[in-house]
């Protein structure tokens, strides 16, 4: 099968591959980017660990093909660290409210509620958990999340 | 990488698409915002030897409100469709199905036409198309032709799509207004496919009787199915939410292919199928009533 050249740019940095189309974008960003913070739970879009931001919006780096990113800006959980290093607004609240536990599914979580917040400043907690619904979480639980979530939208400098 | 490999295609005309489908014929698979294909692809549930990704098709996204019909191109993503106001005034009935696909992550590549085109039973958009009247648009190397969507689902992930044939666009008639509609669907985790779901579009004449209707219900059978038998009772009578109980038990007398699985058996979903009419009808009467 034939491989196929991309361009994209990651987190800011112009990327060039040449990749066989069957390699997903989640695999791409943690083999030939050396970006594991995205991670692979179930691989078929059920768990919303290896979200990340594909020009702008969040979506499952497993149901897309790296391939289909050539040309895309594409933002992953490393991304998102302030200029001067640290933590963003959502990590900080993550912490502040043991949002995590093992860990695993918080980078698909924190990417997925960055976007959230980015598009809705100042959500109900109903539209909080239904933002929730699409990232699985097997140890917190999710109420330390849904707090984190109200914490990083009250301070109101998310994103 | 956990799909089979595949040979990439990315045309950008159209003609040039369907030209390629035919020369390819059943090893080709068209990619849209793949949050169906990839999942069936990953599991191995299907294999392609060639994907021919939409992305860079020209003349395919995209929204208009023109002599009384939305039209919507087959690569605008649910989340535009979440985000338009065109959609939310003139075919309100898709603006509330849209949230109820997936999650949010889902949306931002999901399809309109690759809903519609993949033709899950249970899925909220061709239950929209059936109840809304909808036509779609489609481009073979024969040309062009609409296809009305009572015609358009054929069976379980089927549809009356050619092989070398590409849903272009979906166009929605405009109801007239005092005009109600809505959508309801129970669904065992929120983002899963629904057990079962009904879609209901009300429209008052001048006297404010009834005097167009239109029921679907989804995940009842291979493809969704219109209440015709309740609609056409309907027809003439005042709008009220009292006989919603009646209305929802003859949408689903007649259904003899419900499907049973280990969430629920075919008896359990037409009761919830029946839950659902009523619940949709209440609401659809309501807002027509005070349209």
């Amino acid at each position: 099968m034939t491989d196929v050249d991309i361009r994209l740019r990651v987190n800011g940095v112009p990327r060039r591959a040449t990749v066989p189309p069957r390699l997903t974008l989640a695999d791409f960003l943690r083999t030939d980017c050396g970006l594991t913070g995205t991670h692979l739970g179930c691989e078929h879009g059920v768990c919303g660990a290896c979200t990340v931001l594909l020009d702008g919006e969040a979506v499952r780096a497993c149901l897309v093909f790296a391939v289909q990113a050539d040309g895309a800006e594409v933002t992953t959980v490393e991304g998102l660290t302030p200029p001067g290093g640290g933590l963003s607004a959502v990590q900080t609240a993550f912490r502040d409210h043991h949002a995590l536990q093992c860990g695993f599914c918080t980078p698909g979580l924190v990417v997925s509620v960055t976007a959230f917040l980015a598009e809705h400043p100042r959500p109900t907690d109903e539209e909080i958990r239904e933002a929730l619904s699409g990232n699985l979480c097997r140890c917190t639980g999710y109420q330390g999340i849904v707090d984190a979530v109200r914490a990083a939208a009250e301070r109101g400098d998310a994103v | 990488m956990k799909p089979a490999a595949f040979e990439y295609h990315a045309p950008v005309d159209p003609e040039e698409t369907v030209a390629l489908l035919a020369r390819l014929g059943d090893e080709a698979k068209v990619l849209a915002g793949g949050q169906s294909l990839v999942p069936m692809l990953a599991l191995r549930l299907a294999a392609f030897g060639h994907l021919v990704d939409l992305r860079r098709v020209k003349g395919l996204p995209g929204i208009e409100h023109r002599g009384g019909v939305v039209r919507i191109g087959a690569t605008t993503t649910q989340a535009a469709v979440e985000r338009s106001d065109v959609v939310r005034d003139a075919a309100p009935l898709l603006a509330r199905a849209t949230p109820l696909i997936g999650h949010f992550q889902i949306r931002s590549r999901g399809t309109v036409g690759g809903s519609l085109a993949h033709a899950d039973a249970a899925a909220e958009y061709p239950a929209v198309a059936l109840t809304l009247d909808a036509r779609l648009e489609t481009l073979s190397p024969r040309g062009r032709r609409t296809v009305p969507a009572d015609r358009f689902f054929t069976g379980t992930w089927s549809t009356d799509l050619a092989e070398d044939e590409l849903l272009t666009a979906v166009a929605l008639p405009v109801w007239h207004r005092p005009r109600g509609f809505a959508v309801a669907e129970f669904a065992r985790r929120s983002g899963d496919f629904a057990l079962a779901g009904a879609t209901v579009a009300v429209g008052l004449g001048p006297d404010r009787r009834i005097d167009r209707c239109a029921i679907a219900v989804f995940g009842l059978g291979p493809v969704p199915c219109r209440a015709r038998a309740a609609e056409r009772e309907l027809i003439g009578r005042e709008p009220t939410t009292e006989a919603a109980g009646d209305i929802a038990d003859l949408a689903v007398s007649g259904l003899d292919s419900v499907p049973a699985d280990l969430h629920g058996s075919a008896g359990y979903r037409k009761r919830v199928g029946a839950a659902m009419v009523a619940r949709a009808w209440r609401h659809a009467v309501r807002e027509a009533v005070h349209d």
